[in-house]
This record gives structure tokens, sequence and C-alpha cells, in this order.
């Protein structure tokens, strides 16, 4: 079996447009979520988003690129041509090689929409453009990085919900582990616009808390009543260790677990457990015991329901351990489909610069988080070995282990 | 709209959207090799043309367009008959 390694980072999110900015803000606890007033006109009950910038693509990629890609696909692409910078890939060497890619995506509703849109009004589908359709697809991230980067290897996009991201990564891990891929750029997309969650906004799901902007979001705190929708792209380059060692690349870090599971239950109600399960497979794939994770990032997304189970699940396998917890949603918001690998994103530079960062707003526990170590202040610390935890609609369940490379 | 108005048009759309070199467009200029359109780009070609002048091309007016003259001079015949209609 390969080992599997990190050799490349990339983000476009709330909290920067670079690693760097990134880092800063999870250092600070800095909060991305804001005030977005079209959201109230469309009759959201909360217009709280994590702020988000649309990149400007054009002078980076020609016509014909840009009018193929929607959203998910343009934050992809930033978060994507950082990473390979930063994995010293280039274009040229790509192009001889097999590298992969699995991203992790589940909506393009704006590109939907305004296509129908365009439509309705001209009668007419040759109107709405040559790119509708390829914007419009959930592989819109997938299909237009493999033409831009021109990949030969593994090419598909994963649907997963908010667990996306996460098993796009875990599905990379297991491909180049196996032998059958030695690159593949993994990662996740969540598209951030008015029509994108009108109907999880309906559901009564996000907070309502619109005069704190910034205290939203409050994974595990007592007073917490919703999530808040953001999103962007993140990008991790895995790589197997031959592969980085041949190239003389930098490790960041190592992935040495993943584990997964299905509720089998509710559509959005979470299980302790199918968590459970999940955590334990992780732990079993990297042959660890609870007690050697120095670190867990945490699914929780601020909502009542979903914190309380995911709390009762780290304390039921790590019980005894105090192994310490935040949920950088607390920064974020809920980066949805993009989380998984957002959330391997920034546990990668805690690890690379040995910090937990904060989880923001955690003022009083309730009943269940008062049983695990919540880290509510940025907490400078050797780190080895971290967790991070991604759940989704419908009871899917990802977590992944990575570890300091030596 | 004039001639003059057409031409400025169509040249600012190609230069600014379809991002072809000004210097490439001349009267006398092959408008498909200068454009290097494939059957993607041909459609967005339609939707800019429909946007900006209200009309909609069909496949069969583009067999007797060569330069970029006889392209402002369709758009300028398809502008005008518009205008009467």
């Amino acid at each position: 079996m390969n080992r599997v390694v990190i050799t490349g980072i990339g983000a476009w999110s709330c909290l920067g447009k670079n690693i760097e900015e990134v880092k800063n803000s999870l250092f600070t606890g800095k909060s991305g979520i804001g005030f977005e007033q079209i959201r109230k006109d469309m009759g959201y009950r909360s217009a709280l988003t994590g702020i988000v910038e649309t990149p400007v693509l054009k002078g980076l990629l020609d016509r014909r690129a840009r009018v193929s890609m929607g959203q998910p696909a343009e934050f992809a692409y930033m978060s994507t041509s950082e990473a390979l910078r930063m994995a010293n890939m280039e274009p040229d060497w790509i192009e001889k090689q097999e590298v992969g890619i699995i991203f992790g995506n589940d909506s393009v509703a704006q590109s939907t929409m305004e296509a129908i849109d365009t439509v309705r009004a001209k009668k007419d589908t040759m109107l709405v453009g040559s790119g509708a359709t390829f914007q419009s697809m959930n592989s819109t991230v997938t299909m237009n990085l493999s033409t831009i980067y021109k990949l030969k290897g593994i090419n598909f996009t994963l649907a997963a919900a908010c667990a996306s991201g996460s098993h796009s990564i875990g599905m990379g891990y297991l491909l180049i582990r196996t032998g059958l891929q030695q690159q593949v750029i993994c990662g996740g997309a969540q598209e951030v616009n008015p029509y994108t969650f009108g109907s999880f906004d309906g559901l009564s799901a996000f907070s309502i808390r619109e005069n704190e902007p910034t205290k939203a979001s409050r994974p595990f705190d007592k007073d917490r009543d919703g999530l808040i929708p953001s999103g962007g792209a993140a990008t991790v380059i895995l790589e197997s260790l031959e592969s980085a060692q041949k190239r003389g690349a930098k490790i960041l870090a190592e992935v040495i677990g993943y584990g997964f599971s299905s509720n089998g239950d509710h559509i959005s109600n979470s299980s302790v457990d199918g968590q459970t399960r999940s955590l334990e497979m992780s732990l079993r794939d990297a042959k660890l015991s609870p007690k050697d994770i120095d670190y867990i990032n945490a699914h929780a997304t601020s909502t009542p329901g979903g914190d309380r189970v995911e709390a009762q699940a780290i304390h039921q396998v790590f019980n005894e351990c105090n192994t310490p917890v935040s949920s950088t949603k607390s920064m974020t918001g809920h980066e949805c489909w993009m989380a998984g690998a957002s959330e391997i994103v920034y546990s990668t530079i805690m690890l690379q610069n040995d910090f937990i960062a904060p989880n923001i707003n955690f003022e009083n526990p309730d009943e269940d988080s008062q049983k695990i170590n919540i880290i509510a202040q940025t907490k400078q610390t050797p780190l080895n070995i971290v967790l991070s935890n991604s759940f989704g609609f419908g009871g899917t369940n990802s977590t992944l282990i990575i570890k300091k490379f030596n | 709209m004039t001639k003059e108005e057409i031409i400025k048009t169509v040249n600012n759309f190609l230069v600014e959207e379809f991002e072809v070199d000004a210097a490439k467009i001349t009267p006398e200029a092959n408008l498909r090799e200068t454009l290097d359109l494939d059957s993607l780009d041909y459609v967005d070609l339609v939707v800019v043309i429909e946007s900006h002048f209200g009309f909609k091309v069909v496949g069969e007016d583009f067999v007797n367009i060569h330069t970029f003259e006889d392209f402002y001079m369709y758009c300028f015949n398809k502008v005008q008959e518009k205008a009467v209609a």
C-alpha cells in the first residue's frame, strides 16, 4: 500500500483568498459572516451569509474556458491554481502525467436558474448561450478543471451533501493507496448566492441573529440558533509518497485514515450511531486509538440538533481523552459541499503551524457540549495528528485523519 | 442605427466579449479565420447579436458572410428590416 501525502493546499473562502490570509483569520478567530440585503428582499428569513468575493477570471483564462464555468468552478479554479503552485506542479508536467481530479459539489443553482429564466423570457433555447449546460451540471468543477489543466487520470464529481468535500479526499486517498493513481486533485466547492438555499432557509435551519452577524455562528454554544450558509472552494493535492519524493516536493502532511458510514435512518437528522461508526472506522484505518488524536476539527454547524449529536458521538468515542475540539464553522459558517475539503485545508494549516483555531462564540456549553473539550480561544500547542468530521443530509458520514509528515 | 454605429457595436463586442485582437479587425479580413469560431462559439455569437441588435441569426445566413464588411452589412440590413417591420 502506498503512503498518501498532501503536497499542496489552496483556498478561496470567506476567511481569505489564499492560504496566508486564511491562516491569519484562523489564528485570530476572525469571522467571515455578514448580512446581505438581497436575501432579505427575496424573502429569506435570514440574510446572513459567508461573504465570498467572486473571482475575476478575465485575464487568467480565455473566453472559451470562462463561459463554461459555474460559480463553484470559478471558486475552484482559484483554490486549485494556488494548490498546484504550492505543490510545484507545472502545467507542462501535469499534462504528461495521469493526474486525477475528484471534487465535491452538489449544486449549481444560480447557473440553472439563470438559464431557465432566459429560456422563459426569450422562448428560445439557443439564447442561453453555449456555456449554460457546462455551468449548470454538478460536475462543472471537474469538467472545467480537467479541461483547463489537461488532466488524464480519474475525473469525476462527488455529490454527498455536506460531506462531499471530505469523501472526495477519502476517495483520492484510496485510489493512491491502492496504486491506481499517483496524484489526485481533491477538493470541494460551494456556490454562494441567494438562489442556492432558499428552501433550506425555509426549513428554519439558518440563524436569525442578524443584528450580530459575526456572533451568529456559534457551534456547541447553548444559545446557537442555526447555521449560516457559506462557501467558496478548497483544494488538496494528494500524492503518493513515492511520487512526492521523486519530485522533491515539500510534504505538508500525510493522510493516514478514512472512515465513513451511512445512518440508514432520517433524511436530515444526525445519528450518534452513524457518526460513531465513521469515527471508529477512521481510527481503525489509521491503526490508532482515540488517545492518539491531538485535535478534532468538528463538523458542528451551529444547529441545535446536529451539534448535540456530534458532541455525544465525540464523547462516546473519545470519552476520557479530553481531546481538544473546535468547529471552524464558527468563523466560516457552513461551507456545505466544500466544508470537508476546506476543513482539511484549515487542519493542515493548524498542523503546520502548531495551533488550534478557536471555536469562536462558544460562551456557554449545553448539556452535551460540556462533556467535550471545546477550545474557545486560539491555542498554540504542538499538533501531530488531527481528525476532521463531515456529515451530510441522507445520513452520509465521513472522517479523515491527517498527520505531520515524518 | 447607422452603419457606423453597427460597425462600432460589432467591433466592440468582438474585442470585449470574444477577445479578438482589434488590430486584426479590418473590413476585408476573413471573419471565420479571424474569430476562429467553433460550434460553441457560434452559439455565443448568435446570443450577442440578439442582445445588441434584437434579431436572431439563423445558420443559413452565415453561408454568404465571408469578410467583416459582409458581416457589418448583414447586421445593418437586418436592423433596417426590423425597423421597417
